[in-house]
């Protein structure tokens, strides 16, 4: 039976005889790659559109509708040597886009106004020493309204929404200063302009909107890449199902397309996407994504199988109970999501400083103003006085000194490849003086592989791997893996349960069970000195050999737990796994302290514990049985290789192969901490020299912004050294 | 100084233009894949693949 593959779930139609469909495609990471692929799907007859996003690693196609199957775009591609999914854009992406849109549309505005502000500041600043008209002076100032008011009314919305939104909580935000100093210094203004007075505030306002907005939108397409990776890993990884269309006949299709009754394969090797009951066939599953069982459980008609069991054995035909949006995986996912909403909210470093700004500046304006009454200044000039402090000490590079540190660490986190999930992460991983690893899938790589294959001949290895092609058995799929087999041998026949066996140069070869290859006392020699391996015995004529597989620990597991305890980072391992495996990789690893055979339970138990002697605890772990730990942790941490669920509850994900982005997340970490810190200061400090300048009614438009532009080129360029960290001496 | 009247007007006016060129090329798409517009630019993509190269 031969699977068609059915993508018109992701084909949209465009009206006009179009039809329109996004790929994320793996490996294009250059621009020889972009024209080779537009180049190559335009070639296609009837391809109207072909255009990578680079940023994205997207490709948009449009073609004339019912000319092509979206199918011949994918197998295009992997001609082209590269690999292709059908992509849904998700909800939350494309609000992501638009509020990125919205805020550069705000900036652009926001930008025009400055310039044309400013064009008819200067001449006023200049004119005020020299012999200006009032007349002409008061044009100028009419003219700056008349662009200052409508700009700020529309670039201003991202931050009156914001402090609108956390006023209505109860609470204070870093929006609500902002708001405050920019609408009264525009409200100062014009009652200035109306009364012909010298100065008037419209550039002050106006230039700090463009600033903060610089800020805010480097903060979001920081965001909005992480997002579209994290999309475009959704895609790679989109579960599929093969569903019956026939009495006979199959088709592929993706899981959001399956609903409740009805008929799905599911076959050796495949985990299930779908819950449901078994109809017919019969087989093992493995269920330790759900249940951390790692003994496999015998299926047969009526039993129920749950979406993530992997099929170990036998082909099933599963008829669906629940698809998509009603599985167990989803089931859990809720319980999860409320579980994270409920976990101590940390508050973000920006916000904690707005709550101690806010007071005091609001304050000071306020005694400025009572101590120029009681002086004996008019009401007029102690409003105004008061209303110069507000705008001088508006949290300008304050604003800044935040966003502009995270977009630049996470940009360098991003090329170590840390991708970070969660606005605040950085700030978190950087307090971490404690990381627990699970075992399985963590410290170790979740493929299997042989681990015995220098001591079987290259020629018997690569044989093997070709005939191991025939089956879907995990075991036999890895050791195909391991030789790098690529051509299948003709004429293999399966023997349910117990092996694969062809012929090759006239002699019998056989692949499977140890005793399908009479290959038992071979078998029992490596399991007496690996018990934790998996076996497969490899038969031709009359010799025998057997592989190892298990799996092996990251390569650079080592290097990294030393380093990280180079840093003063205490490491420990929680496990569900055996105690002679953890035993193992902790001896192996240099790790004194690790506990074997952990429940999920017992793992929030341990942490919860280390958090009430006052630790930070990381959690790095992959499994389904380890989001709730995850959600539990001061920060945490996973491989892209990790459970769906996990990875959406991690705050940071990893990819690769090596364990060091583990280093390169708390390097990053640290130093933005320390610049964020340090940009905190700068912005503060500042107020401290601007503060009593304006106290005293000092303060003339010219110096508040040159005050204003001097303290956030200063906060930014700071920023820019969390680019790089020192690279360790080893 | 009665040309500052219709100076400064002229001028914002010119910046109005150059607002409104951002807006529409935001709209069209041209901030939607940044790094991709950077290799564009120098890579010497022309329609006919084969085009033969020059000197050296």
């Amino acid at each position: 039976m031969q699977a068609t593959r059915d993508f018109s779930h992701y084909v949209k139609h465009l009206g006009a005889g179009l039809a329109h469909i996004d790929l994320a495609v793996e490996g294009v990471s250059c621009a020889g790659c972009m024209s080779k692929i537009e180049r190559g799907l335009s070639a296609i007859p009837d391809v109207t559109l072909a255009r990578v996003n680079l940023t994205d690693r997207r490709v948009a196609l449009e073609w004339k509708e019912g000319a092509l199957d979206p199918a011949r775009f994918i197998d295009r591609l992997a001609e082209l040597g590269y690999k292709a999914y059908p992509f849904e854009t998700v909800s939350a992406e494309a609000a992501e886009v638009e509020n990125s849109r919205f805020l550069l549309r705000c900036l652009g505005v926001a930008a025009f106004a400055t310039m044309n502000v400013m064009m008819l500041s200067i001449p006023v600043w200049s004119g005020n020493v020299s012999d200006m008209l009032p007349e002409q002076r008061d044009f100028f100032h009419w003219m700056s309204a008349l662009i200052a008011l409508p700009a700020a009314a529309y670039a201003g919305q991202p931050f009156f929404r914001s402090a609108l939104n956390a006023l209505r909580t109860g609470n204070v935000n870093m929006d609500v200063p902002i708001s405050i100093g920019v609408i009264l210094a525009l409200g100062m203004s014009i009652v200035e302009t109306i009364g012909h007075a010298e100065h008037a505030y419209f550039d002050a306002a106006i230039m700090l909107l463009t600033f903060l907005l610089v800020g805010r939108y480097l903060d979001q397409s920081m965001r909005r890449r992480t997002r579209a990776v994290a999309g475009n890993l959704a895609a790679l990884k989109a579960e599929t199902a093969t569903k019956f269309v026939g009495p006979d006949e199959i088709s592929v299709v993706p899981a959001a397309a399956i609903r409740a009754g009805d008929i799905v394969l599911l076959r050796p090797g495949e985990r299930s996407a779908v819950d449901g009951t078994v109809v017919d066939g019969r087989s093992e599953i493995d269920q330790s994504l759900i249940t951390g069982e790692t003994r496999h459980a015998a299926v047969e008609a009526g039993s129920a199988v749950y979406a993530g069991s992997l099929n170990i054995s036998g082909a099933l035909r599963i008829r669906v109970s629940a698809a998509a949006e009603g599985t167990l995986l989803a089931e859990i996912q809720r319980l999860l999501d409320h579980a994270v909403q409920a976990r101590s909210r940390y508050v973000q470093l920006a916000d904690r400083a707005s709550r101690l700004y806010a007071p005091v500046v609001h304050a000071t304006a306020l005694l400025t103003m009572i101590g120029w009454l009681i002086a004996g200044a008019s009401l007029h000039d102690s409003v105004i006085t008061a209303i110069a402090v507000l705008i001088i000490t508006c949290p300008c590079a304050l604003g800044l000194a935040i966003p502009t540190v995270q977009t630049i660490a996470a940009g360098a986190m991003f090329r170590a490849g840390v991708l970070i999930n969660s606005g605040d992460a950085i700030e978190r991983v950087a307090e971490v003086d404690r990381i627990i690893f699970d075992k399985t899938g963590t410290l170790t790589l979740p493929e299997l592989d042989v681990v015995n294959s220098t001591s079987v001949p290259a020629d018997m290895f690569e044989l093997a791997g070709r005939l191991a092609l025939a089956s879907h058995h995990p075991v036999a799929a890895a050791l195909a893996r391991a030789a790098g087999a690529k051509s299948p041998l003709p004429g293999v026949t399966e023997e349910p349960g117990q092996g694969v066996r062809g012929s090759f140069g006239g002699e019998e070869v056989r692949l499977g069970r140890p005793s399908f290859c009479k290959a038992e006392p071979l078998a029992d020699e490596i399991l007496s000195g690996d018990p934790e391996a998996s076996v497969v015995a490899f038969a031709r004529g009359e010799k025998r050999y057997v592989f190892a597989v298990r799996q092996g620990l990251r390569p650079d597991a080592r290097e990294t737990i030393a380093a990280l305890q180079r840093r003063g980072i205490a490491v420990e391992i929680l496990s569900g796994d055996r105690e002679p495996a953890v035993r193992a990789a902790a001896e192996t690893l240099g790790i004194p302290e690790w506990r074997a055979g952990v429940t999920p339970a017992d793992k929030i138990a341990r942490i919860e514990e280390l958090k009430r002697q006052g630790f930070k605890v990381m959690m790095v772990g992959d499994g389904l049985n380890d989001a709730p730990s995850l959600a539990a942790a001061h920060v945490s941490m996973s491989p892209i290789s990790a459970a769906h669920l996990s990875q959406a509850t991690a705050d940071l994900v990893f990819l690769g192969k090596p364990l060091a982005p583990v280093i390169a997340a708390v390097d990053y970490s640290r130093k933005a901490l320390r610049l964020m810190r340090q940009n905190l200061y700068l912005a503060v400090g500042y107020n401290f020299l601007a503060v009593p300048i304006a106290i005293l009614g000092f303060v003339t438009p010219l110096i508040a912004a040159a005050a204003m532009s001097a303290s956030s080129i200063l906060v930014m360029l700071n920023a820019l050294r969390g680019r790089r960290v020192r690279q360790e001496q080893v | 100084m009665e040309v500052i009247a219709f100076l400064v007007p002229l001028a914002l006016l010119l910046g109005l233009f150059g607002l409104l060129g951002f807006l529409w090329s935001l709209k069209n798409g041209q901030y939607d894949d940044l790094e991709g517009a950077a290799w564009r630019a120098i890579s010497d993509d022309d329609e006919t693949p084969a085009a033969p190269k020059r000197g050296l």
